[in-house]
């Protein structure tokens, strides 16, 4: 069981700004469901101040990812695209006063809706995700086998933390941590040779 | 009803009374180390063999001394692997299945980065083993073929009595994991004919901390763990003689309890689930219905995520489990559902729901009212729900 803040559970039986705008100004949809959460904002702009004078999410996801979603809603209401671009996920984080760690992902997931329904906005096209080659070893972020060998040969890394550090792999859940040592372990013996 | 509604008991049991009443004279009354050379000693030690003796009853092992207390369940399982593989040193090859529990699951990812290679036999969409890919994959170099007895994400029953025969025709050890099935279906270590089968304690109403692993005799294992002589040198360590007490009375009792289990709880399990299917739309049971075991149903509940359900029903007192990725701690899905082909879609809203002999009627009947509006208000929020 995650250690949730009361503030993760009040907003997750809860949550404000639940819901669909018809018609929407901007429209983002972020995550997949295959990775077990989907974010979906949608915007309404005023046209002459640029803001942003309603929000709501729907959210396929835990109750983390619904605290996010709905958190994201209440601090972009009211701010002008401008303002609202400058919002972090630690913004989130705060107001939820916390997230476990193997949870930060869902309030990146947050900013990156934002992101992904200010673009829509705007007319720029979503950037497509490239997949980056390589066999994904720290799910948390998203970081390859090929991300952090090229971290740990150009920086000549030979902790995990440091992989960390340079790449953000194993930087939450910590459950790759073991394969990151193999990584490390590998190129070390390489050098030997 | 306000109490707690425990229907996660593939995770973890209450202790029985009984067996906690048995325990706890070894804690304060009779705590001597069953090693010692006083009599004292004999007051912990005879029991201790007692309690061998109810396991190797309630598997029908031949003899008690097949029988090595062990940690746990996890333990029991790399004991058996480990131990078989550091005996045949020559050996490269392992056959295990697609959908193993962490404790072999993992570890065999670890050997295969070691240099062993691993064949994972596959499963069909119902959750049942390819038999023929399993003769298929045996060669000379096989070590060993570790496949669980059910399933503890579906309950599915693996048919071990076949696997067994083709293990022995061929020669090569057979090992099973049988802490799901142990308490739920009738285990049988000589009629199905496995060399090594592991138990838990506490899934089968015993604490945790204590467990099992049937090793025939004749079977060439080496010890994981290695200091002092107990347990015949085959698992060092001084023994949980409390929970060894627990473990043999718990086994004593499964065995009293199963037409119980096959029965009324089976019945309970059924209604749960038919009354799940009747009441909510688009759900869909996991793994076949015909051959699992009598506590489990696992449940798909299309557009919601499985970690939000579960902390809406433990809003209502009511305690189940998921594979999803959110619960276990990995971002992955059960590897068990992916190898069953369960879309990844649909596989973040899967529901485990495990009964026991201490489930009522009146908490089932609770939970199938419950439920309806706790996936209703999810499906609400959720952006995948048809409109």
């Amino acid at each position: 069981m995650w250690q949730y803040s009361d503030k993760v559970f009040e907003y997750f039986r809860n949550p404000k700004n639940l819901g669909e705008i018809e018609n929407p100004d901007g429209r983002g949809e972020v995550g997949s469901d295959a990775c077990g959460d989907l974010m979906q904002l949608t915007i309404k702009v005023d046209p002459k101040t640029k803001v942003i004078t309603d929000a709501k999410f729907k959210t396929f996801g835990c109750a983390s990812a619904i605290a996010s979603a709905s958190v994201l809603t209440e601090l972009i209401i009211g701010k002008t695209i401008d303002e609202a671009m400058k919002i972090t996920n630690e913004d989130i984080i705060k107001v939820l006063g916390g997230l476990p760690n193997a949870k930060i992902h869902c309030s990146v997931m947050g900013k990156e809706a934002l992101e992904a329904a200010v673009n829509d906005y705007l007319g720029i096209e979503q950037k497509k995700f490239e997949h980056e080659e390589g066999k994904v070893i720290c799910n948390c972020f998203g970081v390859t086998d090929k991300a952090i060998e090229k971290a740990i040969r150009e920086h000549g890394i030979t902790t995990v933390e440091e992989v960390t550090k340079y790449t953000k792999a194993g930087g939450a859940c910590q459950s790759c941590h073991l394969d990151i040592q193999e990584i490390i372990d590998k190129i070390r013996l390489e050098g030997k040779k | 009803m306000k109490e707690l509604i425990y229907l996660d008991n593939n995770a973890t049991t209450r202790v029985d009374e009984e067996v906690i009443n048995e325990m706890l004279p070894f804690f304060s009354e009779k705590y001597g180390n069953p090693s010692s050379m006083y009599p004292f000693a004999l007051e912990s030690k005879i029991p201790m063999e007692k309690a061998r003796e109810q396991v190797a009853k309630f598997l029908n092992a031949a003899r008690a001394d097949e029988i090595v207390f062990t940690s746990c369940g996890t333990e029991s399982d790399n004991m058996a692997i480990l131990g078989i593989l550091k005996a045949a040193p020559e050996k490269k090859h392992i056959i295990t299945s697609a959908v193993e529990h962490q404790a072999i699951h993992t570890l065999v990812y670890r050997l295969e980065k070691e240099g062993y290679r691993v064949s994972k036999i596959t499963v069909d969409e119902e959750g049942n083993l390819n038999l023929r890919q399993l003769r298929e994959e045996i060669c000379d170099d096989t070590a060993l073929i570790s496949i669980m007895w059910a399933n503890n994400e579906t309950g599915v029953l693996f048919p071990v009595k076949e696997i067994a025969e083709i293990a022995a025709e061929k020669e090569i050890p057979f090992h099973t994991d049988a802490v799901q099935a142990a308490g739920k279906v009738e285990i049988d270590v000589q009629k199905v004919g496995v060399d090594l089968l592991s138990i838990s304690g506490h899934k089968i109403h015993a604490t945790k901390g204590i467990g099992a692993l049937y090793i025939k005799r004749g079977t060439r294992l080496r010890p994981l763990l290695i200091g002092g002589h107990q347990e015949r040198a085959r698992r060092a360590g001084t023994e949980n003689v409390p929970g060894i007490i627990g473990l043999g009375k718990a086994c004593e009792l499964a065995g009293k309890f199963i037409d119980d289990e096959v029965h009324r709880v089976s019945r309970l399990r059924d209604k749960l689930e038919a009354g799940i299917l009747e009441k909510i739309s688009d759900t869909l049971v996991v793994g076949t219905r015909k051959l699992r075991t009598p506590n489990t149903t696992n449940i798909i509940f299309k557009y919601v995520e499985g970690e939000a359900i579960l902390l809406m029903m433990a809003d209502k007192g009511i305690c189940a489990s998921s594979g999803s990725a959110c619960t276990s701690g990995s971002p992955e899905p059960s590897h068990v559902l992916s190898a069953m082909n369960v879309p990844l879609s649909v596989a973040h809203s899967a529901i485990r729901f495990s009964l026991s002999r201490f489930n009522t009627e009146a908490e089932i009947d609770y939970v199938i009212e419950q439920l309806p509006p706790i996936i209703e208000r999810l499906r609400e929020m959720s952006p995948l729900t048809p409109r």
